[in-house]
């Protein structure tokens, strides 16, 4: 089962995130000019929150471009986001945009590429969450 | 000082229609509209709240309002200029302008706190305590030093340990006033800098991360081993300070747990694993949700404790409502 669908810009942070997580995982595509991603399984978003000022433009476009796929769509069950709290009210705020439209939870947040606590929660959370399913 | 400035070489006049990484852009675009100017801030809202603070509560916050103008000004002045000669791309160079720039601007707030809350004299006497202050100056010392070295990485690596953990020990105490409903003006003040810091901290790791991507793994380890070793170094400084500063009002404490925080922070922004375990890094509820409203609640849906998540109402969804 493809457990994590994810996003991470050219700084990797997301990308290091989910390394360190080690269970199956696809990245959606930096660059345009990239074939883009289909998925026909259920999974788990992670993505970083962009901007931090007023909430504009929080989701990456490449994560909208995904999520506008009906088809994409149906198969999300949750939202994990990265951000800073530096950023005050748009902390993690990508991962409430994303929860809020996709009517899915918003499963866990964590800051720049994570700390080791946040890989044990996350990794035990995701088991306890697929055998739900 | 008799040492040159060194300055860049060459100069091509900039193409932003030509972009080598577009982390730039982003970075400047988001810079650019995060703007703000002191002015804004209606921090005469304050002036009530100011005054029933205790002597000692007004001294300290005038203390750590002066030491955090002392980092703003390096920053600015010396800081983010000494990396532009070093900058991978024009756009890079910029972007560094632009940080110079803010961090005047963030320097020059905390001036217009102080003409709004406190007298002449006061102020006069908090900038003489930031130039006697033994701890203060040698942290300003240790980072200057490391500017006008000669080793590009370790200018990024002392920058972003300035960003990203040094301003700390004073963001601490306006975060503290304003869980308590005191200089809430002020506090939204410094939660625009806070953000700035963060982008500023964020990008200059990245570069500092690119660079490194070019050097021999000996000297990628000679640099990691250098990080730490002037993290440790600034971090037994700023534990000195924090006592200097916060013992009267009996904070130390949790002041350095906001320390850990964050210098587990500025290391991630270098790229490198947190520190401290998070059974030193659980900085007070109030003080991080005065700093962001979603840090404060256990958001943690996997352990089942998260008081605060909603499902949202089910509409339905088309494709225009994508447009974030």
């Amino acid at each position: 089962m493809a457990s994590l669908v994810y996003f991470s810009s050219s700084s990797g942070n997301t990308h290091r995130f989910v390394e360190k997580l080690g269970v199956p995982a696809e990245r959606i595509p930096l660059l345009p000019t990239e074939a883009p991603l289909k998925v026909d399984e259920p999974y788990v978003l992670v993505l970083p929150t962009y901007g931090g000022g007023n909430g504009k433009g929080a989701v990456p476009k490449q994560v909208i471009k995904f999520l506008n796929d009906e088809h994409n769509r149906s198969y999300i069950r949750g939202v994990i986001s990265a951000g800073n709290t530096n950023f005050g009210a748009a902390y993690c705020i990508a991962g409430d945009i994303v929860a809020q439209k996709c009517h899915v939870p918003h499963l866990y947040r964590f800051e720049l590429f994570g700390t080791q606590d946040d890989v044990t929660a996350v990794r035990d959370g995701l088991d306890e969450l697929w055998k739900q399913q | 000082m008799t040492e040159k400035l060194t300055l860049v070489s060459h100069v091509d006049a900039i193409n932003w229609n030509r972009i080598q990484d577009d982390k730039d852009v982003e970075v400047w675009n988001r810079l650019t509209s995060n703007f703000w100017l002191p002015e804004k801030v209606p921090i005469s809202g304050d002036i009530q709240s100011w005054n029933t603070l205790t002597p000692e509560e007004q001294t300290l916050t005038m203390r750590v309002f002066t030491g955090l103008t002392l980092l703003d000004t390096i920053q600015g002045t010396v800081g983010a200029v000494s990396l532009i000669p070093d900058a991978l791309t024009p756009h890079e160079e910029a972007v560094y302008t632009n940080i110079a720039f803010m961090e005047s601007v963030h320097a020059k707030s905390y001036s217009s706190i102080f003409s709004t809350l406190c007298s002449t004299k006061e102020i006069d006497e908090a900038f003489r305590w930031s130039t006697e202050n033994q701890n203060l100056q040698r942290k300003a010392q240790i980072v200057l030093d490391y500017y006008h070295g000669d080793d590009p990485l370790k200018r990024k690596v002392a920058s972003t340990l300035l960003e990203s953990f040094l301003f700390y020990s004073g963001f601490y105490l306006p975060m503290h006033w304003s869980s308590r409903a005191k200089l809430t003006n002020t506090a939204d003040m410094i939660r625009l800098i806070i953000r700035d810091e963060a982008v500023h901290g964020y990008y200059i790791g990245y570069k500092y991360q690119k660079g490194l991507e070019k050097e021999t793994p000996e000297r990628r380890e000679e640099l990691k081993e250098y990080t730490f070793n002037l993290l440790y170094d600034l971090y037994e400084n700023e534990v000195q300070y924090t006592h200097d500063l916060y013992d009267g009002v009996g904070l130390a404490e949790d002041v350095k747990k906001f320390l850990h925080y964050n210098a587990n922070k500025a290391l991630m922004n270098l790229g490198y694993e947190a520190l401290f375990p998070s059974t030193v890094t659980d900085v007070s509820p109030a003080i991080l949700s005065a700093l962001s409203p979603n840090a404060d609640e256990n958001h943690d849906f996997f352990s089942g404790s998260g008081s605060s998540y909603v499902i949202g109402k089910h509409e339905e969804t088309t494709d225009d409502d994508w447009d974030f």
